[in-house]
């Protein structure tokens, strides 16, 4: 009923317009009350981020890890399953990745290494969501708590493995042994140098257009197919869903399949491409991003696209932050986003009644 | 025979320090999802309290107004939580979440931004923070055996924070289910239409529960800092308030159920410590961090129902609008 009170483009655009806006005007009350200024910091940030290429390189390069994540928590979404285990999902996907090319490093080049590295990763990342996803569909225990639990189980896990299994024998730190060099991802600065370009080298691999090909995936796969309707159609009502012949619990695990093996895409830009090993919490976070970047970006791709290249760049503007003013550093970030998930998502629906008001005013205005 | 008695006391003091603010997160979180809201910022709400008790205690070296502090700074943050879930009828697991995010980043940068320590508060000074208290007679009971060290070695010598987790315990139980305002708290979880049609406001019922979450994570945030230690550490809640949230559905969200099912995970916590390194007789050395998930694997296998059947309140996680 309050549905069509609105215009459309009120719904999908303006109102996350003014949640995001909220968001970074909090934020900005929280730079004055560490004493610095909102408007200097936000200079910095879209110079470190954008103002040369280098930067540019280390934004998209956080960019690629939060499309995964963030299309792992939408896809989730659709289905009305709030997946907060992405980070978990992740790490144990990198694990995978990280195996399929520890075992075949020395006889494989990337490319033929790539597509066996990503099955791997996905099977593992989608065996990690696919005991939550079981244990909701048949045994009715509550995804969100279960996700929460495995995150933790799978880093304790992947101490263990790391600190026990994988690290090099004699090796001080907790990390796998190097993936040798032709088995691992190439840097964007190395592809755009074989071509004749020259740009600063950064983390960027080639795995951004990995992410954008599992965009284009998730767009098909919602919109355009069975699976996917069936899918939005348990979000939207699942006894209807039910009632239509949909078999839910399946779908549910499957749709939590699918998530955790996107969100293990993060190994394939970490673990093959940014670091070349297995590393202790190589995901340092991305998985509750992704929760921010798909709140923000409305479970759609191309918002989700959006949404990720605004963290990246926050990422990164805010890792410049820290070196420009000494008391600003990523924490900030992290403000932002809680913020974010506060604003376009708790909060998402807190500006409607009053835009509503202000609507219902001009329209009676314009028919007199 | 003296030695092992003395391992298992100093095992069980820990786990008693350990659990405490285990506890107090888990009696928060009876309140607010015994009234059916969902409350996975148990930890954010504990860390910003952490942060609020040692900034206060280091600048004024009050360890009183620290607590004071950590208190309204938890019952804020209960109220945000209240705002978006309650009046905004918003997704209370991502209000939740963004609460315990805010927390993890705010109390660093502020930190950082206010004391230049990389995020920790300075050490505080012994009158700065919470003292051990000895029970009256604990010395003179002390060469009894068994009885003597029991007394003033496990249940002597706590700091007031640990006496007051274990007296929330019954405190709110009785709370729950002997006042008025626990029934029509437990019927609002339950049944949210029926208390609306007593005339009783569901709102500011579901407010107030949320309020006595956020004083109980205060409480249990400025024993982090103010008594256990002696200074704010970043993420020093870690993954606490998740445990507590835990032993919540592990204890079927029951007062008593739960404090045993934290003094479980605070043992279990207490064990791994001494374990580390140990060899066991016929398993041999237990990883250090299989103890560390063993309350996260629990946890799944109960709420998988092969431990008995955790049955949430049944109006938890649904905002509640009126009918017109």
């Amino acid at each position: 009923m309050s549905q069509k009170t609105l215009p459309v483009w009120v719904d999908i655009a303006l109102i996350p317009l003014i949640n995001v806006l909220l968001a970074f005007v909090v934020a900005a009350g929280v730079i004055v009350l560490i004493g610095e200024n909102p408007l200097e910091a936000v200079n910095i940030m879209l110079m470190g981020a954008f103002g040369y290429d280098e930067g540019i390189g280390y934004t998209l390069y956080y960019t690629t890890n939060f499309i995964f994540t963030g299309l792992a928590v939408a896809i989730a979404f659709h289905a009305g399953l709030f997946n907060i285990g992405g980070e978990g999902q992740a790490y144990i996907g990198g694990l995978g990745v990280g195996l399929m090319c520890l075992a075949l490093d020395a006889w494989l080049p990337w490319y033929l290494l790539l597509p066996l590295a990503i099955f791997s990763g996905a099977l593992f990342g989608a065996l990690w969501a696919y005991i939550p996803g079981y244990l909701q569909a048949y045994r009715g225990s509550h995804i969100v708590i279960t996700t929460i639990m495995f995150n933790f189980i799978a880093s304790a896990l992947m101490v263990y493995l790391l600190v026990n299994v994988l690290i090099q024998p004699g090796a001080m730190s907790p990390e796998s042994r190097r993936i040798a060099d032709n088995a691992t991802l190439p840097f964007m600065h190395e592809v755009f140098g074989a071509i004749g370009v020259d740009i600063a080298s950064s983390p960027l691999n080639v795995s951004l257009f990995l992410a954008l090909i599992c965009c284009v995936f998730v767009w098909l796969f919602i919109w355009h197919t069975r699976w996917g309707y069936a899918i939005r159609m348990i979000g939207f009502n699942e006894q209807a869903a039910i009632y239509s012949g949909i078999n839910t619990r399946r779908m549910v695990v499957l749709t939590m399949c699918i998530s955790g093996g996107l969100a293990a895409m993060v190994g394939i830009n970490e673990v093959m491409g940014a670091q070349e090993r297995v590393v202790l919490d190589f995901v340092a976070g991305a998985g509750f991003t992704g929760i921010a970047v798909a709140l923000m970006g409305r479970n759609h791709p191309v918002g989700i696209i959006v949404a990720s290249m605004l963290f990246g760049a926050l990422f990164q503007g805010g890792a410049e932050l820290s070196f420009e003013i000494s008391t600003i550093t990523r924490d900030l970030v992290v403000v932002i986003q809680g913020l974010v998930i506060l604003f376009c998502g708790a909060l998402a629906y807190m500006v409607r009644p009053t835009l509503e008001r202000i609507f219902a005013r001009v329209s009676v205005e314009k028919e007199l | 025979m003296n030695d092992a008695l003395l391992i298992a006391v100093s095992a069980l003091d820990a786990t008693l320090r350990l659990s405490a603010p285990l506890i107090f997160c888990a009696m928060a979180g009876v309140f607010s999802e015994r009234s059916g809201i969902v409350d996975i910022g148990l930890e954010g709400k504990m860390l910003a309290g952490a942060f609020a008790a040692a900034a206060t205690a280091a600048v004024t070296g009050s360890v009183w107004l620290g607590l004071f502090c950590a208190l309204g700074v938890s019952v804020a943050m209960a109220l945000l939580h209240g705002f978006a879930c309650i009046t905004h009828k918003g997704n209370q697991v991502v209000s939740g979440l963004a609460i315990n995010i805010l927390a993890s980043g705010l109390t660093v940068a502020l930190g950082i931004a206010w004391f230049q320590r990389g995020g920790q508060t300075p050490a505080l000074e012994a009158d700065a923070r919470f003292a051990a208290i000895t029970l009256p007679g604990a010395d003179s009971v002390a060469d009894l055996p068994i009885i003597g060290v029991v007394y003033s070695e496990l249940l002597s010598g706590h700091n007031i924070l640990v006496y007051m987790a274990f007296l929330s315990v019954p405190l709110t139980a009785w709370v729950l289910y002997n006042t008025r305002f626990g029934l029509r708290l437990r019927a609002v979880g339950e049944n949210p239409q029926a208390v609306d049609t007593a005339g009783i406001s569901v709102a500011w019922l579901r407010y107030r529960s949320v309020i006595c979450a956020g004083l109980l994570c205060g409480l249990a945030g400025a024993y982090l800092s103010t008594a256990q230690n002696a200074a704010f550490l970043k993420d020093m809640s870690a993954g606490k308030g998740y445990i507590a949230l835990a032993a919540l559905i592990f204890g079927k969200w029951r007062p008593t159920q739960a404090m045993l099912a934290c003094l479980l995970f605070g043992f279990l916590d207490a064990l791994a410590a001494r374990l580390q390194g140990v060899e066991l007789p016929i398993i041999g050395e237990i990883p250090v961090q299989l103890m560390q998930a063993l309350p996260y694997i629990l946890t799944v296998i109960l709420l998988a129902g092969f431990i008995g059947r955790a049955i949430a309140p049944k109006a938890i996680g649904i905002p509640y609008s009126k009918e017109r």
